[in-house]
Formats: C-alpha cells, sequence, structure tokens
C-alpha cells in the first residue's frame, strides 16, 4: 500500500472572525487540529495616531484621540497621556481631582474587565455570562454618562485637570455600585470561574512561564497571571496610588500550572475585587469642593525636550513617549501600546495546542485591536 | 389510523400520503415554537426580553417572520463547490430526521409505521444526518466547514455506542424493539413508567440524555457548530432557506431525541394519573409535553454552560459514558434476572 500523503493546512483566523477581538488576522498552520504555528497579521485598524498627533495645534487636542485607541478604557489611555504632559510642564494637580481621577480609572478598571471575562466565557461558549456582564458595565457606564455625557470616549481627563465637575449625586452613585458590585462577582465565580468545563477548557492551556513572559516584555494581567509580582500603580506609583491599601494579585496556578489560560482569567476577576477596595478608600477621601479645571494651563507650550510616563490600564503598561520642540504642537508621540507587546506572545504559547485553545488563548491575553493598530 | 383515513377519502394513496403527513403538521409548528422559545429561555436567563413586538403578544410570530425572510432570500452557491451535492445535503439531513418519526407512537392510535423494531429502526436512520453534515462540509470548499464536518462525524458516530447502549438497557428490560409496545407496557400511573422500574434504568436514562445531547449537537457538545470557533461550522457557507433547512433539522432532531426518550422511560403517551386525562387525544398531548420538557432542560444546558474541546469530547464518550453504559447494561440484565 503506497504511503498515504498528508499535508499542513493553513488558515485564516480572521479578520472577519468571532474570536480575535476585532480585526486581528492570525495565520494557523494546522495538522488536523493541532496548531503547527500561529502567526498574528495586524495592521487592519491603523488609524496613524501618532502621526495625527503631530498636527494637532494644542495638546489638549490629542487627548480625544488616545480615547479612540483603546477603545473598551478610555479613561486609562487619557490618565496616561495626562500625566505625561504634566510631569513634562511640571502642574500640580488638586487632591480633588486625583481622587475623581483614580476613582474613574479603577471604574474604567472593572468596566474593562467586565468586558474581558464576558468575551472570554463568549469565547469558550458559554453565553449567558457575557450579558451579566454587560449588565454590570452598563452601572458603570451610567456613572460616566452622568458626569461628562459620553458611555464610550470621554474627552474627560485634561492635561491639568477634567473636563467637567462630577454631579452633586456622583458620591453616591459610586457608593451604591461598591455595594452592589461585589455579590455580582459571586455570581460570575458561580456561572463561569469554577465551572468544571470552563477550568478544563482553560487550565493548563496556554501556559505563560514567568521567563517568558519577562522575556517578552508582557504586561498587566499576562504577567501577572505568570506568576510575577508587577504593577504600576504599586512600583512605579503615579496619581496618588502609593496612598491606597490594595494587593496585586497574581496566578498561583490553582487549577494547572502557573501561567496557564485559567490564571490569567481569575488575575482580572480579583482585580476587580482590588479595584472596589481602592474605590472605597478614593471615594471617602474625595474633598468636596474645588475646581476641576483650575490647573488646566490656557495654552500648552512645553519646554523642549522629552518625557516618557508610564501607567498600568487595564491591559498593562501603557507608556506614552513624548518629544516637545518647544512648539504648541508635539514634535513627537509615541505610545507603548500593552496589547501589542502581549500579543507578540501568542505564536510562543500556543504552538501544539488545538484550535479551540486558540481562541482560548487569544482571549486571555484580552486584545483590543484599536490600541495594537493605533 | 389509515384504514380510519381510507373510509374518508376516494384514493387509498391519499389516506397513506395524509398519514405519512401528519408528524410534519406536529413538526413544523413545533419548530417555529421551539426557536421562539429558546429566544425567550436565553432572554429571560441573560436579563434581557427577546422579541417582543412581532405579532403582539411576546413577539410570538418572530419565527414566522423570520422563515418567510429566509424564503424570499438569494441561493447562494459558492462558485468552486460541489453544486449537486452543496444542493442536496439540506435536504438529506431533513429527510434523515424526519423519516425517523415515522415510528414514533405521537398516541395510542397513531405511530407512522407500525415497525416490530422501531427503536433498531430510529438509531439506523439518524445516522444518515452524519452523513448529510459530511457532504455540507465537504462540498462547502471551505477550510471551517471541513474541520466543523469532520468533527461532527466523529463525535455523532461515537456517541451513537453509548445512545445504542443506553437504549439497549430498556430493551433488555422490555423485551421489544416496537416502540408502541414499549408506551403499552408503561400504561397505569406514573410508578409503572420504566425510569421507575429500576436504578440502573434511571442511570441508563442519565446516559442516554447525556449522549443525545452530542447527537444532536446541542452545548456543551455543540463543536461541529461553535460560533465562537468554527463560526458556523459545516453551514458557514449556506444562507437562505438551505441554511433553513439546517437550523430545521436540528430542532426537529431535538425534539426527536426527546420524544424517544420520553417513549422509553417517561411513558410515551400515558399520562401520569393513570386513567384521568387519559386517551388518544390526551395522549398527543402528554407525549408533546413530555417531549417539550426535556427540549426545554437543553435550552437550559445550552445557556448555562461552556463548551468542551474536541479531545475532551471524545474522553467523555469513550473513557467514561461508554464503560458506564456497558456496566450498567449488565446491571440491567442481572435485575431482570433476579427480580
Amino acid at each position: 500500500m503506497p504511503e498515504l500523503r498528508t499535508e499542513e493546512m493553513v488558515i485564516n483566523m480572521g479578520p472577519q472572525h468571532p474570536s480575535t477581538h476585532g480585526v486581528l488576522r492570525v495565520e494557523l498552520v494546522l495538522d488536523g487540529e493541532i496548531v503547527v504555528d500561529a502567526i498574528p497579521h495586524i495592521g487592519y485598524l491603523h488609524r496613524c495616531f501618532e502621526k495625527h498627533s503631530e498636527s494637532m495645534n494644542d495638546y489638549q487636542q490629542v487627548i480625544p484621540y488616545v480615547d479612540r485607541m483603546d477603545y473598551v478604557a478610555a479613561i486609562s489611555n487619557e490618565l496616561g497621556f495626562a500625566i505625561a504632559m504634566e510631569r513634562m510642564l511640571g502642574i500640580e494637580v488638586s487632591e480633588r481631582v486625583e481622587c475623581i481621577r483614580v476613582i474613574f480609572a479603577e471604574l474604567q478598571r472593572i468596566a474593562s474587565h467586565l468586558v474581558a471575562i464576558g468575551t472570554y466565557g463568549l469565547d469558550i461558549g458559554a453565553f449567558t455570562p457575557f450579558l451579566h456582564c454587560f449588565r454590570d458595565r452598563e452601572r458603570i457606564l451610567d456613572i460616566f454618562e452622568s458626569t461628562c455625557g459620553a458611555r464610550l470616549l470621554y474627552n474627560y481627563i485634561w492635561v491639568g485637570g477634567l473636563s467637567h465637575d462630577v454631579p452633586t449625586d456622583f458620591k453616591d452613585k459610586v457608593r451604591d455600585f461598591v455595594q452592589y458590585f461585589p455579590p455580582k462577582i459571586k455570581e460570575y465565580n458561580d456561572l463561569l470561574t469554577y465551572n468544571k468545563i470552563f477550568i478544563d477548557r482553560t487550565a493548563d492551556v496556554g501556559v505563560l512561564p514567568a521567563d517568558v513572559a519577562l522575556n517578552y516584555a508582557s504586561s498587566g494581567p499576562i504577567l501577572r497571571g505568570s506568576g510575577v509580582n508587577w504593577d504600576l500603580r504599586r512600583d512605579d506609583p503615579y496619581s496618588i496610588y502609593d496612598q491606597f491599601e490594595f494587593d496585586v494579585v497574581v496566578g498561583k496556578g490553582e487549577m494547572g500550572t502557573v501561567g496557564d489560560c485559567w490564571d490569567r482569567y481569575i488575575v482580572r476577576v480579583r482585580e476587580m475585587e482590588q479595584s472596589i477596595r481602592i474605590i472605597a478608600q478614593a471615594v471617602e477621601r474625595m474633598p468636596d469642593e474645588g475646581d476641576v479645571k483650575a490647573a488646566v494651563p490656557k495654552r500648552i507650550r512645553p519646554p523642549e525636550g522629552e518625557i516618557y510616563a508610564r501607567t498600568e490600564t487595564p491591559r498593562g503598561e501603557l507608556g506614552y513617549y513624548i518629544i516637545s520642540d518647544g512648539s504648541m504642537s508635539p514634535y513627537r508621540v509615541k505610545a507603548r501600546s500593552p496589547c501589542f507587546v502581549n500579543l507578540s506572545v501568542l505564536p510562543a504559547i500556543s504552538r501544539g495546542s488545538m484550535v479551540s485553545d486558540v481562541v482560548a488563548i487569544v482571549g486571555s491575553i484580552d486584545i483590543v485591536l484599536g490600541e495594537i493598530d493605533r | 389510523m389509515v384504514e380510519t383515513l381510507e373510509q374518508f377519502l376516494p384514493h387509498p394513496l391519499l389516506a397513506l400520503f395524509i398519514h405519512a403527513a401528519l408528524p410534519m403538521v406536529i413538526v413544523f409548528p413545533y419548530v417555529l415554537f421551539a426557536v421562539w422559545l429558546e429566544r425567550k429561555v436565553s432572554a429571560h436567563m441573560q436579563d434581557r426580553l427577546g422579541p417582543m413586538r412581532t405579532g403582539g403578544w411576546h413577539g410570538w410570530s418572530q419565527t414566522i417572520a423570520d422563515m418567510i425572510k429566509m424564503i424570499q432570500k438569494e441561493d447562494i452557491v459558492p462558485s468552486r463547490s460541489d453544486k449537486f451535492l452543496f444542493k442536496f445535503a439540506p435536504f438529506l439531513a431533513f429527510m434523515g430526521s424526519y423519516a425517523a418519526f415515522a415510528v414514533i407512537p405521537f398516541s395510542s392510535e397513531y405511530i407512522g409505521a407500525h415497525l416490530d423494531v422501531g427503536a433498531f429502526y430510529i438509531l439506523a436512520v439518524t445516522s444518515i444526518v452524519t452523513l448529510s453534515i459530511l457532504m455540507a462540509g465537504w462540498a462547502s470548499n471551505n477550510k471551517w466547514s471541513l474541520l466543523g464536518a469532520m468533527r461532527t462525524s466523529a463525535q455523532i458516530v461515537s456517541y451513537e455506542i453509548p445512545t445504542v447502549v443506553a437504549v439497549l438497557s430498556v430493551i433488555v428490560a422490555t423485551g421489544t424493539l416496537n416502540l408502541m409496545t414499549i408506551s403499552e407496557m408503561q400504561s397505569g400511573t406514573i410508578f409503572n413508567w420504566l425510569i421507575f422500574h429500576s436504578p440502573f434504568l434511571f442511570i441508563a436514562f442519565v446516559l442516554y440524555f447525556i449522549s443525545s445531547l452530542a447527537e444532536v449537537n446541542r452545548t456543551p457538545f455543540d463543536l461541529p457548530e461553535s460560533e465562537s470557533e468554527l463560526v458556523g461550522g459545516f453551514h458557514t457557507e449556506y444562507s437562505g432557506m438551505r441554511w433553513g433547512m439546517f437550523m430545521l433539522t436540528e430542532y426537529a432532531d431535538m425534539f426527536l431525541v426527546s420524544l424517544l426518550g420520553s417513549v422509553l422511560f417517561f411513558g410515551g403517551w400515558n399520562s401520569p394519573f393513570g386513567d384521568f386525562m387519559s386517551g388518544p387525544i390526551w395522549g398527543v398531548f402528554w407525549m408533546i409535553s413530555k417531549g417539550m420538557f426535556f427540549i426545554f432542560v437543553m435550552m437550559w444546558l445550552r445557556w448555562t454552560l461552556p463548551r468542551l474541546r474536541v479531545d475532551q469530547l471524545m474522553d467523555v464518550c469513550w473513557k467514561y459514558l461508554i464503560p458506564f453504559a456497558f456496566v450498567n447494561l449488565v446491571l440491567v440484565a442481572l435485575w431482570e434476572m433476579i427480580f
């Protein structure tokens, strides 16, 4: 009998695919259902953010563009840019502004993680947790909407302050949410996290050892999922994060190996609990009176020079490298996107897994293509 | 039943035709209802309302509107596909599923064909669905569809074994393959149902239900479709009414395994209250209610559980279900010998 001829199959996952979280294209080389290689192709959502910024007449005008990078966590992007510019200009903002920024950033982190774990459930095949997550995200968006009118792209945090003051019942709303949310986390855990099928699908899948994670410069929940205790909020504090009590959550390999998909997932779930803790402290600290626009400069004309500032967004380390030539427009703006860096680890951890695992791995990296392609 | 019809109708062939088409009268409205129910069940589980407007009361006519929309759609056949197989596959799928309804006793007075090997016939004829899915996946000339089709055939062929063994346990207990006789044996009160016959038949029912979920590709075994990985699997390239035929088959299959489950374990058309509310017409009512109950359970599972991976799916079948089913079969037989 002649030898049966077999060959590898090249198959495109995306750019139009429900589980690539946007317009990512993964070129899969398959041997049956086993993945021989996975090559991510990006660039389908490129909008020239960095080049665009150079033609803005005012640094303040860059902020709406920054929103559109990671559109699931727009506030975090604004915060990073505002902090970079404030360091460059030497602006100090008031305690009230700092508290509002922290509350917003942490609410945004919860909202972003809700999208991440909800869509992750969807990738694994569980529909219902997705809509439950969106139900709770809605409450956060309602708080944002009542403050700045926008639900997705806020243009709220400005260089030197905020675009609007918060409404009078802001503290009550935030306190309500702090009361409302922790029982819901238990609900997700019952429905998804500790489901046997979910654990089978995610534990020991896409294991990313700590040294590989560090070599690829991963950050955020990906890095912490691999057991590396690193969080910029604690290790390189910005804003007033050094004055709050919270724990940095790391993956411990409870269900399988350290650094598997389940660890990355559970880090997000537990970070939401920590964010609630920070919010509860910040809302008690926040002064009731104060002009949030007091430090907003009329004209921004930074001295010649450059700055790199990094913040911890829900997806990892977001850095802005800004060069000023002393004029009203930035000479160069470069964003160090956490998703872009995190995605680069995909080929390394998906070789040898199955097609369904690639979906689970891409979901656990939690990418936003708006930020990767910029 | 055929004899009664022949008295009223001018030609015996006409009577036969009407007799054969009767399950269609149940299956089509059932599918329309089940799709609507699936939407409502999923919506209420997910904190939504689901369709609320079409037709007035809770969007009851949404699926009718959807069906009309599907019929109007353009019939797209991919240019590089195998045209004959591509067009034929959906109808073969429905044929395999509909043919199985012939031996389902809907009531004490109505059964399509009084076959003495009814249970065997159902298990045999439903396997045609596998063939049609493989045809659809191959003919689409799409790699994703092919992956989906391969998964399906592997899955259905494997899961047929535990299903057959679970059905065989009932056959051991009753001594007949005739589904009408099995139903008649369970008449009387609820305690005459086979599920209460012995503890091992209860286990057999659980095995049957799990493996039938895989047979009809429902969550957690819905890998062939797995919209988040294969984007629809074998029916990615289908559109319009051909796609509708696959959906029709899926829901008809769900109905079929639910009805078979209620015939084998839950008394078929028998009323749970003995003589109260029993009779040929009530028989249809009980049969369909029992079927709908299992369909509801399937929907409940679908909107709660995630999906298994393909190797785990095979593990569940070959490592757990099949050994369990065989041991259980022996225990059922021992029980019958002793008592």
